[in-house]
C-alpha cells in the first residue's frame, strides 16, 4: 500500500511550520505504511557546503564523531541515529571515503539543501524521534512504507536518494526491478537492498547524470519501469509527481497561492491551512507534473 | 440535526444513520467537516436526507439504500459502489471507481470522474457533468452512463448490456464496445435522465450511444480479443 506526501511552498508564509505540516500529513498516512517512515526536507542551500544525510546505525555518536574528523574537515548535527555532515569535501570524495572506511553508516542522501531522515517503525514514533515538527525549509517529500517485496529495513525505507540534492518516494510495486538492477549495475549504478524503489531511483539518478531532464527521465520511466507506480521525486528546487497508465495507486494534489501538497489520499491533508478552498485534483495517468523546476 | 465528525467518532455517526429511530422523524442530517475519512455514510438503508460539507475520502455512501445523499465537495474512491437504490449526488469531482458494482439508484457527479467510472456496474445509472477516465464502464452489466464531458481510453471495455451515452471525444473504445444508433426511445430515455440531473445545455440529441457487440458472450475459438 504505503502512502506519499508532499508539500512545496510557493512563498515564505508558511516556512517556519514545514515540518509540522508535513509531520502531520505522515503521521496520518501511517495507516497506509505502519512499517517505516522517511522525509526529505529542503532547506536554504549552503553556499559552499555540502551536507550528507548519514544514518550511523548501532555505531556510537562519539566514535563516529572521532573517526570522521580524521578524514574530512566537518560540523556534525546529530539528529537520533541519523548525523548531517556539513562540509567542503565534494561528493565524489566524500562518496568514496565512506564506502571504503565506513561500512556500517548508511548514506540516505547529500548535497546542498536536502536533509533525508528514515527509519523503521510506526511514522508517529519516527517523525517524533527525528523531531520533525521543529524543521523548517521550502519543500519536503515523505513516505509512510507498508513492505511488501523486501525487508522492513532502514535501507528499504524511502526516501531513496537519486543523486545530489534529489530523492525520490514511491508508492507502488515494479516487476521488472532484478532486470533493470542488473543493467544498471553494468553501466556502475551501486545498489544497497534488493528493493525495487532502489532501481529507480538508480534508474532516474543514471538518466539524470547521463544529462537527461528530470522531466524526459520521468516520461522515459512510462517504458522503462513496469508495474505500479506514483512517484514524487525532490529537487533542490520543487518536485514533480508521475502516476503510471494503469493509474492504481492513488494521488491528491491540492494547491492554494500559499503551496502545492500531495498526499495518496485526501485525509492526510485535511489539516492545512486553506485546504477546503483549495483547487483539488487528481494527477492524470502518465503526465508529468512539476513545480518549482 | 447536525453532525461533527471533529467532535464524534465516524463509527457513531453511520452508526446512528443506519440505526435510525423510527420513533422520531428526524430525517434530515448534516455532516460537517468530513475531512476526507473514509466510509461515510456507508451502508444507509432508510429514507433520509444526508448532506456533507466538505471533501471525502473512499467508498462514501457505498452499499446505498434508499438514502439521499449530497456531498459538497470531492469524493476519494468507489463512491456509491455496490448502491442499490436512492441518490447520490457530488458536487465535485470524484476518484476513480465511481459507482463501481451499483444495482440501482442514481448516481450524479457534477464534475469530473477518473478512471473506471461505472466498473462492473449492475443497473445503477449514473450521470457526469463533466469528464470520465480511462476504462469506465468497465464490464459493466446493466444501467445507463451517461458522460456530458469526454471519455479516456477503453471505454466499456468487455462490457455486457448497459448503455453508454458521451457528449464528447471518447479517446478510444475497449474490446468488443461499437457505437450504436440512436433511437427515439433511446433519445426520449437520455431527455428524461438530463431533466433529473437538471442539465439544461446539452441536447440529447448530440449524445452518441455505446454498447455491447456481444462478441464475448460465448467462447470462440478465433476470438481476436
Amino acid at each position: 500500500m504505503c502512502g506519499i506526501v508532499g508539500i512545496y511552498l510557493k512563498n515564505e508564509k508558511l516556512k517556519n511550520s514545514l515540518g509540522s505540516l508535513l509531520s502531520k500529513m505522515l503521521i496520518n498516512m501511517g495507516s497506509r505504511g505502519p512499517d517505516s517512515a522517511g522525509f526529505a526536507i529542503y532547506k536554504k542551500e549552503e553556499k559552499d557546503k555540502f551536507k550528507y544525510s548519514l544514518c550511523i546505525n548501532s555505531l556510537n555518536y562519539e566514535d563516529f564523531e572521532k573517526k570522521i574528523k580524521k578524514y574530512v574537515d566537518a560540523d556534525l548535527e546529530k539528529n537520533s541515529d541519523h548525523v548531517i555532515l556539513k562540509t567542503l569535501t565534494k561528493p565524489n570524495k566524500m562518496l568514496d571515503i565512506l564506502k571504503n572506511n565506513f561500512k556500517d553508516v548508511s548514506l540516505v542522501g547529500y548535497g546542498k539543501s536536502i536533509e533525508i531522515f528514515k527509519q523503521i517503525g510506526d511514522p508517529r514514533d519516527v517523525v517524533k524521534k527525528f523531531k520533525l515538527d521543529d524543521y523548517f525549509g521550502s519543500h519536503a517529500i515523505g513516505h509512510t512504507r507498508m513492505a511488501t517485496e523486501s525487508a522492513i529495513t532502514t535501507d528499504g525505507s524511502h526516501p531513496y536518494s537519486t543523486g545530489e540534492d534529489e530523492c525520490l518516494v514511491h508508492n507502488g510495486s515494479l516487476s521488472n526491478h532484478n532486470n533493470l538492477r542488473r543493467k544498471l549495475k553494468k553501466d556502475g549504478v551501486n545498489f544497497d537492498s534488493e528493493n525495487d524503489t532502489e532501481v529507480a531511483a538508480g534508474y532516474i539518478s543514471n538518466n539524470l547524470s547521463n544529462k537527461k531532464s528530470l522531466k524526459e527521465t520521468l516520461k522515459d520511466s512510462l517504458k522503462d519501469l513496469d508495474g505500479f507506480y506514483t512517484f514524487i521525486t525532490g529537487t533542490k528546487d520543487g518536485f514533480a509527481v508521475l502516476r503510471d497508465e494503469i493509474a492504481c495507486k492513488p494521488a491528491v494534489i491540492a494547491e492554494t497561492d500559499d503551496y502545492v501538497a500531495i498526499a495518496s489520499e485526501f485525509q492526510a491533508m485535511a489539516h492545512l491551512p486553506e485546504v477546503n478552498n483549495a483547487k483539488i485534483f487528481e494527477p492524470e495517468p502518465g503526465v508529468v507534473y512539476s513545480w518549482g523546476n | 440535526m447536525e453532525l461533527d465528525l471533529k467532535k464524534l467518532e465516524l463509527r457513531n455517526v453511520n452508526d446512528k444513520l443506519q440505526n435510525l429511530d423510527r420513533k422520531t422523524n428526524e430525517r434530515d442530517f448534516t455532516i460537517i467537516n468530513p475531512e476526507g475519512n473514509h466510509a461515510i455514510c456507508a451502508g444507509l438503508d432508510k429514507e433520509m436526507n444526508v448532506t456533507i460539507k466538505g471533501h471525502v475520502g473512499y467508498y462514501c455512501a457505498g452499499m446505498n439504500k434508499k438514502a439521499t445523499i449530497t456531498v459538497e465537495g470531492n469524493v476519494g474512491t468507489g463512491v456509491a459502489e455496490n448502491m442499490m437504490s436512492g441518490k447520490v449526488h457530488v458536487k465535485g469531482n470524484a476518484s476513480q471507481s465511481a459507482g463501481a458494482t451499483a444495482h440501482g439508484g442514481l448516481l450524479i457527479i457534477d464534475g469530473d470522474a477518473s478512471s473506471r467510472c461505472g466498473i462492473s456496474m449492475k443497473g445503477a445509472d449514473i450521470i457526469v457533468k463533466g469528464s470520465v477516465g480511462h476504462m469506465s464502464g468497465f464490464m459493466s452489466q446493466s444501467g445507463n452512463l451517461i458522460v456530458c464531458g469526454d471519455a479516456g481510453e477503453a471505454l466499456g471495455d468487455s462490457l455486457y448490456e448497459t448503455n453508454i451515452y458521451i457528449k464528447g471525444n471518447v479517446k478510444s473504445l475497449g474490446a468488443d464496445c461499437i457505437e450504436k444508433k440512436m433511437d427515439k426511445k433511446h433519445i426520449n430515455k437520455l431527455k428524461k435522465f438530463l431533466k433529473d440531473a437538471e442539465i439544461k445545455n446539452h441536447k440529447a440529441e448530440s449524445f452518441k450511444r455505446y454498447g455491447s457487440a456481444r462478441k464475448l458472450y460465448n467462447f470462440k475459438i478465433d476470438n481476436n480479443y
